[in-house]
């Protein structure tokens, strides 16, 4: 046993028996989601209130015993109830807990051991109050692997990260391991590319292993652009130390002495998380020269991106690491032969990282008893949209659709969030690059492979569920707006092609377009599919064709009829105030937010098409259902 | 005197990132952080201090969303319009913000240079839509009426901060 070792044990030990010596801790999320909700608001009430009752409260773990302990958590991944509230050690947890709760949370629940009832989280259906997190079928389905410890751990304290077993992976990759055992038993294990390419981690870091050049790099790609997909803000937000101490271990894969963390800027909690825990792990000697008490040295840094979907692709992030456009580049050159100033470079994206430690730590036979044979372990998916329950959940590879979207979502609900369980219209899955499962899929057992047979991706992980009130082509549209704005413009048939299939949808959404036009989409889709240089352009149709494959009917009704089933395009629609039901009460008038609504008291009124937005705040204002044509 | 002071904070910024043109990136980052958006003479001055051509630094400034080439309104409103937040009708909320900030032919920014409506891909508050970010203070779960009292809210304190400036 080494020092190092050794003081990791003694930080590790000294952290848990402060906690144990607690007789509460308090755990407030503090993730964007509940900050939105005003968690930090009720995070220093919570310490006011504590220490004004006489209690013994503390908000970080020193050298003393304290008698309560608050803490700040990282997303835990039920945004939409938040701000979430976890006292330990009975695990009680609240959900959309205001500053004004804090005092009878103190009250009744620390002093006296008792519920706050109205707090609790009552699951739909079966109307049962849940007590703790394992009671809530969200979090009970769920196999947290990666995401464990956020949502738990501090992640603004590294010895909070030390005291769940951090950095002891890295500890046995420096001392114990070679950097060929290192890659072999990643590949031994079978991690693929979280981020959507499937490629195995193992291999790619052989690779660059292999390669003779004095000077490497290790990348991590935070850069999650995917609109819709959000688990690696968590993690970075949640528990930046894993991602750190995975690249510590690809450093020592490849034999790397520099790194970088590659972070979207639209993420600023996340860009801070990460800063903090690079300092705090300089500061322990856990980075930087003779890491850990070994001979290596590994210089980690952080670079913000600057909004630009396409730095996603390796090659184009590499370019914007060098102070160029995001552009991407033919490959090969492979980045681990020629990436970063030319030198052998991996990248890998923060869960793939995030994974490394605990794979590094339990070993690849129990990694392998998760997931598939060719998928193994587990993913993080960023449920959202029509669903009962949205949020982050991780769940084995292999799990089916309808596992995810009844089993731990909750069901499809309507656009208020109400449960509607014949719902179900579609799932997009893997962004703006991915495709729409349909009804007939929901069996389907979501891991790389399968995906891909039915012309999908999982990509990094976005679900996003649909009613029947969504509108498909809408759907097909927004993605095409989305590829056409952020394609670098580099090779003619992403730049030119998604502009004109974007204008295509833009004629079919307005009723301009023929049943031509249907088959003009088609042709350029395939296209654009075939010949564009990067991943962004050859995946860029893959939202089109698939809901031109799955919902035909649905393109028909817009370009035949110029008749949008569900109600949302808005050159399609017409709102109209129905003479026999209207009582002119005059409500809608009031509502309207750019005053189309015209009438007086008692007579009927009318809308003026000229100013009307549809935004249908009238529709739902009034209470006789007098105004016709809104969606459905 | 006044453009003097100008590049001085500009050079500041320079040094800081060791004058290496690798760190363009990160020193138009800090520099709109102080200014706001990207003044042409600037960008220039900075292709000057690190070497470049300024066509180099004028790609880069125009290539990533986040920098902008026109000053922006004191509060920057970034309605999301990722997938999660579309299909929750986040583009309500932007026709709504537009009709109330009198932003019309395609304007994002209002006349008193006091708010700048912009749409983002996604911020991740996807659990939380639609959502839509003032500065940096993030709104979940919205409604167009709940957009425009934000908006209203924004007016109002700076009404008051005008008429009292030492807020007394």
């Amino acid at each position: 046993m080494n020092l190092t070792r050794m003081e990791l044990n003694r930080i590790r030990e000294n952290f848990n028996a402060r906690q144990n010596a607690a007789s509460h801790r308090v755990i407030v999320c503090a993730g964007t989601g509940c900050r939105a909700n005003g968690s930090l608001k009720v995070y220093e009430e919570f310490v006011r209130c504590l220490a004004h009752s006489g209690l013994d409260v503390v908000v970080e773990l020193k050298d003393e015993d304290h008698d309560i302990f608050v803490s700040k958590s990282g997303c835990q991944g039920f945004c939409q109830l938040g701000p979430l509230v976890t006292i330990l050690p009975e695990g009680t947890f609240y959900t959309k807990v205001k500053a004004n709760d804090v005092e009878d949370i103190v009250e009744t629940t620390i002093k006296r051991g008792e519920l706050v009832h109205r707090l609790l989280y009552v699951e739909h259906g079966t109307n049962k109050a849940c007590k703790a997190k394992d009671e809530i079928l969200f979090y009970r389905k769920q196999h947290r692997f990666v995401l464990n410890n956020c949502g738990i751990i501090d992640p603004e304290d590294i010895r909070e990260y030390i005291a769940c077993g951090g950095y002891q992976a890295s500890v046995k990759a420096c001392f114990d391991m070679t950097p060929e055992g290192v890659c072999r038993l990643i590949e031994a294990a079978g991690l693929r590319g979280r981020g959507g390419g499937g490629f195995p981690t193992g291999n790619k870091w052989n690779l660059a292993r292999q390669q003779a050049s004095k000077k490497k790099y290790v990348i991590c790609n935070g850069d999650e652009g995917d609109p819709g997909a959000f688990m690696d803000r968590c993690i970075m937000e949640g528990n930046p130390h894993s991602v750190i101490e995975g690249m510590i271990i690809a450093a020592r894969a490849i034999d790397a002495d520099e790194g970088y963390v590659y972070v979207r800027a639209e993420y600023p909690l996340a860009v801070k998380h990460i800063r903090k825990a690079i300092e705090d792990a300089y500061a322990l000697g856990i980075l930087g020269k003779r890491l850990l008490g070994s001979q290596y040295c590994f210089d980690l840094h952080v670079m913000e991106g600057a909004g630009a979907f396409v730095c996603g692709e390796e090659t184009a992030l590499i370019a914007s690491m060098e102070g160029k456009r995001g552009m991407p580049s033919p490959k090969p050159p492979f980045p681990v032969r020629s990436g970063l100033w030319g030198k052998p470079t991996v990248i890998n994206n923060v869960e793939t990282l995030a994974a490394v430690p605990l794979i590094i730590a339990s070993g690849p036979d129990s990694f392998r008893q998760t997931g598939t044979e060719f998928s193994p372990g587990t993913k993080t998916f960023a449920i959202t949209g029509h669903v009962v329950n949205t949020g982050l959940i991780e769940m084995p590879f292999g799990t089916t659709l309808r596992e995810i979207v009844y089993g731990v979502a909750g069901g499809v609900a309507t656009a208020d969030g109400e449960p509607a369980s014949d719902g179900f219209k579609a799932v997009q899955i893997g962004g703006p690059s991915g495709g729409c499962l349909t009804k007939e899929h929901l069996d389907l057992p979501m891991d790389f492979d399968s995906l891909k047979g039915v012309g999908a991706m999982i990509g990094s992980g976005g679900l996003v569920v649909m009613n029947n009130n969504t509108c498909m082509v809408d759907v097909a549209r927004f993605f095409m707006q989305f590829a056409e704005s952020e394609s670098c413009g580099k090779c003619v048939l992403c730049r030119e092609g998604t502009k004109q299939m974007s204008l295509l949808l833009d004629d079919i959404v307005e009723g301009k377009a023929t049943e031509e036009t249907l088959d003009i989409l088609e042709d350029l889709a395939t296209a654009v599919q075939k010949g564009s240089l990067c991943g962004l352009g050859k995946t860029a149709p893959n939202p089109v064709l698939s809901t031109l494959r799955q919902f035909r009917d649905e393109y028909e009704a817009h370009v035949k009829f110029k008749y949008c089933p569900t109600g949302t395009c808005k050159a399609l629609k017409k709102l109209r105030i129905d003479g026999d039901l209207c009582r002119g009460c005059m409500v809608c008038a009031k509502k309207c937010p750019v005053g189309a609504i015209t009438g007086e008291k008692g007579k009927v009124h009318r809308i003026d098409e000229k100013l009307c937005i549809k935004c249908e705040v009238c529709v739902e204002s009034c209470k006789f259902q007098a105004i016709t044509g809104g969606r459905k | 005197m006044e453009a003097l002071r100008k590049f001085e904070k500009v050079w500041e910024i320079v040094e800081r990132n060791d004058g290496s043109a690798a760190r363009l990136i990160p020193i138009l980052q800090a520099v709109q952080a102080e200014y706001r958006y990207l003044p042409e003479e600037i960008l220039a001055y900075i292709a000057t201090s690190l070497g470049i051509s300024p066509a180099r630094v004028f790609g880069v400034a125009t290539f990533y969303s986040l920098f902008t080439l026109k000053p922006k309104g004191k509060y920057v409103v970034r309605v999301c319009d990722g997938t999660a937040c579309h299909v929750k009708k986040s583009m309500d909320l932007c026709d709504v913000l537009r009709k109330k900030l009198k932003l019309a032919n395609g304007a994002d920014t209002t006349t008193d240079l006091l708010f700048t409506l912009e749409t983002v891909n996604c911020l991740g508050a996807c659990g939380l839509a639609p959502a839509m970010v003032v500065n940096d203070e993030v709104h979940g779960q919205l409604t167009p009426d709940r957009a425009s009292e934000i908006i209203d809210d924004i007016i109002k304190k700076e009404a008051q901060s005008e008429s009292d400036p030492y807020g007394a």
